[in-house]
């Protein structure tokens, strides 16, 4: 058996009263992208920090290749936080230089320049720069010493959809180089699109892991149905069906569509603003927990 | 609108009441100041005459001279460097009262002198006269360090301790973390960073000054710089003492007055402290800028060579060493 490029194993981290991280524990293997998933306060930044050496564990440990997680394994990881503020007054090309200078090994300044798609920025102000562009400066920092783990903590937060759209391209293309991408998000559309495989977390616990597809199809029947709440009569509800409230909306999940049709025209139910889709993570999730991901 | 004013006047006064180390300091400096200038300023009525006396403790001599008022009298225990106090006008007179006869040195050519002599002898006419000529160094001239040192100490303080404090605040210093640069790799290069601006900056005012105020250092130019180096060196690093572990700006602020304030009134910038009491030059002997100042000076002006000042210079390294070592030691890279 392959040993994982890194491995979790039991990591807890204690805050006074607070169990951040509670004995989470999962393997990845090289070239993968791995998605950790949740809503705020999940703890999947302080699970991601600790994997990046960033934040000491309560308990539990992590492992590269094998091995305990050292001061060497900065030389190995790229790294894209939440929230970063680079030095003032340096251009595109001088902060690049700057982290370049720092590591031992990497990519030239002009080639992930040119990855990030910064050419025509890259003597502009970092303080000049928009929420998209800031990200895909802050993407090209985290590759600039070639890692062969990159991680990604919730990149696309607050970006529009566009510079969003944008950003997963370049995460595609930087996929197909084989590098092992370990990211956060609450954008189960983001995950679903790169992630190979993804742990949901909630409460500083995994609740589920395992590749989407997988997941979907282990928790759920082949088709979602979705209806105004305020359009299922209390009668509907005595039905033999499986249904979540998901805020304004009811979902039912079932794999006999046709039945369960036919019981909602029997119940008399307007069928009017029906949707039938296939299940998503979002659906998964809020099937695991009882509550929405961004609630 | 009064309502708006009001939401946020009472947001901001909880944010500073509740930032508990900015509100002590912000209590604690001025009282600190105001304790601290009074025992300076303060006390006995102002002399209008300084003399030396050669002995180590004024306590264990009596003259009758020694009982005049408005004259200063201060230890003077070595006597070639109070003769040259004397030459220069820094000291009026320098009475050696224990030889028979008792000897005085005066300058010839020093006004004050002149009067000062004329008290002494009305209380002792055996005391025997030995002239001293030379000229009075101008207060520009003698003030010239202090000014070059205050604005080293302010470079040096602020430039580090806010830059160090904007970087951990904005999360650049978490950015740097995540990288292999170590602490110490950090720290050094800010260091550095800091030092060749502020020697830079310095050599230029020196050159600039010099030239405005026809000044000619007595002593090497050389030795003038290890002063600036060294001097340098522990005021950075005594300003990453304080930048090392703190997030809150106004606590950091109050931290860097907290040092710069005692340094500006007891360190030698504008006035000498000479014939303060003895626990005020025990203090202001703690601070890295007194050594600065008093080692500029007597290269400056004396034209002190290395083993004169070495005791400076060393005091100068050892304190480096000290707050380097600690800063590295509580440095913190982001927010706790």
């Amino acid at each position: 058996m392959r040993i994982p490029i890194l491995e979790v194993r039991n990591l807890v981290k204690q805050y006074a009263a607070v169990t951040a991280v509670d004995g989470v524990s999962f393997a990845v293997s090289e070239g993968v992208c791995f998605g950790l998933l949740g809503p705020n306060g999940a703890g999947k930044t302080t699970t991601i920090e600790i994997m990046e050496g960033i934040l000491a564990p309560t308990a539990g440990e992590v492992r590269y290749r094998g091995g305990p997680v050292g001061r060497n394994f900065r030389e190995a990881a790229g790294i894209l936080f939440q929230k970063t503020a680079l030095q003032d007054f340096l251009t595109i090309r001088q902060s690049l230089a700057l982290f370049r200078g720092l590591y031992a090994r990497g990519m030239e300044v002009d080639e992930v320049i040119r990855l990030c798609a910064l050419e025509k920025l890259q003597d502009r102000d970092t303080r000049k720069l928009s929420g998209g562009q800031q990200q895909r400066l802050l993407l090209a920092i985290a590759l600039v010493n070639d890692p062969a783990v990159l991680f990604l903590d919730e990149p696309t937060t607050g970006l529009d959809p566009q510079a969003r759209r944008n950003f997963w391209e370049l995460v595609q293309s930087i996929k197909a180089r084989r590098k092992t991408i370990i990211l956060t998000t609450h954008y189960m559309e983001e995950a679903e699109l790169l992630c190979d495989e993804i742990a949901i977390m909630d409460r500083g616990k995994i609740i589920a892991q395992g590749a989407p597809r997988d997941l979907l199809r282990q928790h759920f029947a082949e088709v979602l149905l979705e209806l105004p709440r305020q359009q299922l009569p209390p009668a509907a509800r005595e039905l033999s069906l499986r249904l979540i409230e998901a805020g304004d909306r009811i979902e039912i999940t079932t794999n006999d569509l046709d039945g369960t049709l036919r019981q909602l025209m029997d119940a008399q139910v307007p069928l009017k603003e029906l949707r039938i889709r296939p299940p998503n993570l979002e659906d998964l999730f809020l099937e695991l927990t009882g509550k929405e991901l961004r609630a | 609108m009064m309502k708006r004013m009001l939401a946020v006047w009472h947001a901001r006064n909880l944010e500073f009441v509740r930032d508990r180390g900015t509100l002590i300091f912000t209590i604690l400096l001025p009282l600190t100041l105001i304790v601290g200038m009074s025992f300076v300023f303060g006390g006995k009525e102002r002399a209008l005459f300084k003399v030396g006396v050669l002995v180590q403790d004024l306590k264990t001599v009596s003259h009758p001279f020694l009982k005049e008022r408005y004259v200063d009298f201060v230890a003077a225990p070595d006597r070639d460097a109070a003769i040259r106090k004397v030459a220069r006008h820094e000291m009026d007179l320098l009475l050696d009262s224990q030889g028979t006869p008792p000897r005085y040195w005066v300058n010839t050519t020093s006004p004050k002198g002149y009067i000062v002599e004329k008290l002494l002898l009305e209380s002792d006419r055996t005391a025997q006269r030995q002239p001293v000529t030379g000229d009075a160094v101008r207060y520009v001239d003698w003030l010239f360090p202090g000014i070059l040192g205050m604005n080293m100490m302010f470079s040096c303080l602020f430039g580090v301790g806010y830059v160090v404090l904007r970087y951990r605040k904005t999360g650049f210093l978490k950015r740097l973390h995540a990288t292999p640069l170590s602490a110490f790799e950090f720290l050094s290069a800010q260091v550095l960073s800091r030092l060749c601006l502020t020697l830079g900056i310095t050599i230029i005012l020196y050159v600039g000054v010099s030239n405005i105020i026809h000044f000619h250092s007595a002593g090497s130019l050389l030795l003038l710089f290890g002063i600036g180096l060294l001097g340098a060196l522990s005021l950075i690093a005594l300003g990453l003492t304080v930048a090392a572990r703190f997030s809150a700006e106004e606590l950091v602020g109050g931290l860097l007055n907290v040092l710069t304030w005692p340094m500006m009134l007891l360190s030698g910038i504008w006035f000498s402290l000479e014939g303060s009491p003895q626990w005020v030059q025990a203090i202001a002997k703690i601070f890295p800028l007194t050594h600065v100042l008093d080692a500029a000076r007597a290269v400056m002006l004396d034209g002190a060579g290395f083993t004169q000042i070495a005791p400076s210079l060393g005091y100068l390294a050892v304190t480096t060493l000290i707050f380097l070592v600690f800063g590295a030691w509580s440095f913190r890279w982001r927010v706790d």
